[in-house]
């Protein structure tokens, strides 16, 4: 049976991994290879790293912190943060990425997602879409969830399945940060609505609300970071008290 | 041992390149097929759509090496699926190893599968120490149904292969490289064929 995914995040500025609390205040949490391996050996199924660097070496430093990963980890990775080309995936690939993950770039030109899975697959693009409630409405916001678009997330998320998207992570921002639980209301709607896999992300706190994720938000797969960065959470117990609940995990 | 993952610019060699080196070997990339033809052991990666990968591969002329060769050849993901007849992905015409039609998964399931799922009813050398029901890294929107040549299924909507082997040739649709250590049994497994 297919199980659901755990997947710790790694944010990453100039080649170290911070974790942003509501995106604004980071705090370090360690060297990403060695912080992959152990989550990795811990029982994780996935992992994401977003890179939040706004250097110039950024694309190379990325580069180089991915072959260092694929080098060391036996599990599949994601990189995320300010891809917008054809030629930084391919980078990122050959390197020993399994996907990508498209953000604003794909927001500012939506043909870009076209273009990514026509060369490289579907099975290797997704799209992180980042929203939050405004006047009731699931609005899509960029810059780290800095600048609301015009965009609603069921209309945009439909749109990105349609040019070709194989995943979609999507980020609560109004539950980011707040530990209070997944935003499993509008998870389920994604889920539901569209063919493709759904990633929860913002908001875990706790080991029931990975359980609800998975029940109530539908999820295929939930992604947390720093219940897992600061040990609130361990991987394992997470993962044996999901399989209780009858859900299915790889353990 | 001489080990060879054919380089034609469709895949995610590295990854593989990594595994082979954590296993305490080398592995050389090559599109050469001097070189491969000289190999101990073939990997034939692949990763991305399947008509553009058919063609990369023929723009190499390694569609007509690849089913000659005689040693233990593994494809893995989009490689095990050229080496079947043909494909649905792009009406893709294949190396005709395996006599089977790849095809697209239903609507009624999501579609890529990605993810860990299970392997059953294993049998072949590739699975030796390896438990019924392991978990292995799977991520692919095609898939080949169950054939003779079926030593590994999965289930995901309908049970279908996710190992196929004839002869000398082996193919697994999921990602040896980057199924934990289940995948690197797997892996060393290939590596010990006939060793």
């Amino acid at each position: 049976m297919l199980t659901k995914r755990i997947i710790p995040c790694l944010d990453i500025k100039n080649g170290r991994t911070v974790k942003g609390v509501n995106f604004v205040d980071l705090r370090d949490a360690g060297d990403p290879v060695e912080l992959a391996d152990a989550y990795s050996k811990a029982g994780a199924d996935e992992l994401v790293f977003l890179d939040i660097s706004a250097t110039e070496e950024r694309r190379k430093t990325l580069a180089n912190l991915v072959l260092r990963v694929a080098e060391k980890v036996n599990i599949p990775f994601t990189v995320g943060g300010g891809i917008s080309s054809i030629e930084d995936v391919d980078i990122l690939l050959q390197n020993g990425a399994d996907k990508v993950s498209i953000n604003s770039s794909a927001v500012k030109n939506p043909q870009l997602i076209n273009d990514l899975a026509g060369k490289f697959g579907s099975q290797c693009i997704t799209v992180a879409i980042d929203a939050k409630q405004i006047d009731g409405n699931w609005i899509v916001h960029l810059v780290g969830g800095k600048v609301p678009t015009e965009l609603n997330l069921f209309d945009w998320a439909k749109e990105v399945e349609q040019r070709g998207a194989g995943e979609i992570l999507f980020t609560s921002m109004d539950n980011d940060g707040t530990k209070d639980g997944f935003a499993n209301v509008a998870l389920a709607k994604l889920s539901t609505e569209l063919n493709i896999p759904i990633i929860a992300s913002g908001g875990a706190g706790t080991i029931q609300h990975f359980i609800d994720t998975f029940v109530e938000g539908k999820s295929d797969a939930a992604l947390a970071a720093s219940v897992f960065h600061f040990k609130e959470i361990e991987i394992k117990a997470l993962k044996q008290e999901i399989q209780a609940q009858g859900i299915p995990v790889r353990l | 041992m001489k080990i060879v993952i054919i380089n034609y610019g469709a895949g995610n060699i590295q990854s593989i390149k990594f595994a082979i080196q954590r296993l305490g070997y080398e592995a050389i990339l090559s599109d050469n097929p001097a070189v491969i033809k000289a190999a101990d052991k073939v990997i034939f990666p692949g990763v991305g759509e399947a008509s553009s990968a058919m063609r990369k591969l023929k723009d190499s002329g390694l569609d007509t090496l690849v089913p000659k060769l005689e040693q233990p050849v593994l494809g893995i993901c989009l490689g095990m699926q050229l080496m079947c007849t043909y494909t649905e992905e792009g009406d893709t015409k294949g190396l005709g190893i395996f006599d089977t039609e790849v095809q697209r998964f239903p609507n009624t399931v999501k579609v890529p599968q990605i993810g860990w799922n299970q392997i059953e009813q294993l049998d072949s050398p590739l699975f030796e120490g390896v438990l019924e029901q392991a978990y292995i890294y799977l991520v692919h929107s095609y898939y080949a149904p169950i054939t003779p040549y079926t030593v590994a299924r999965t289930t995901y909507g309908a049970p279908y292969s996710t190992a196929l082997q004839k002869d000398n040739f082996y193919g697994t649709q999921f990602h040896p490289e980057k199924s934990s250590s289940v995948g690197e049994q797997i892996l060393l497994n290939f590596l010990k064929i006939g060793n």
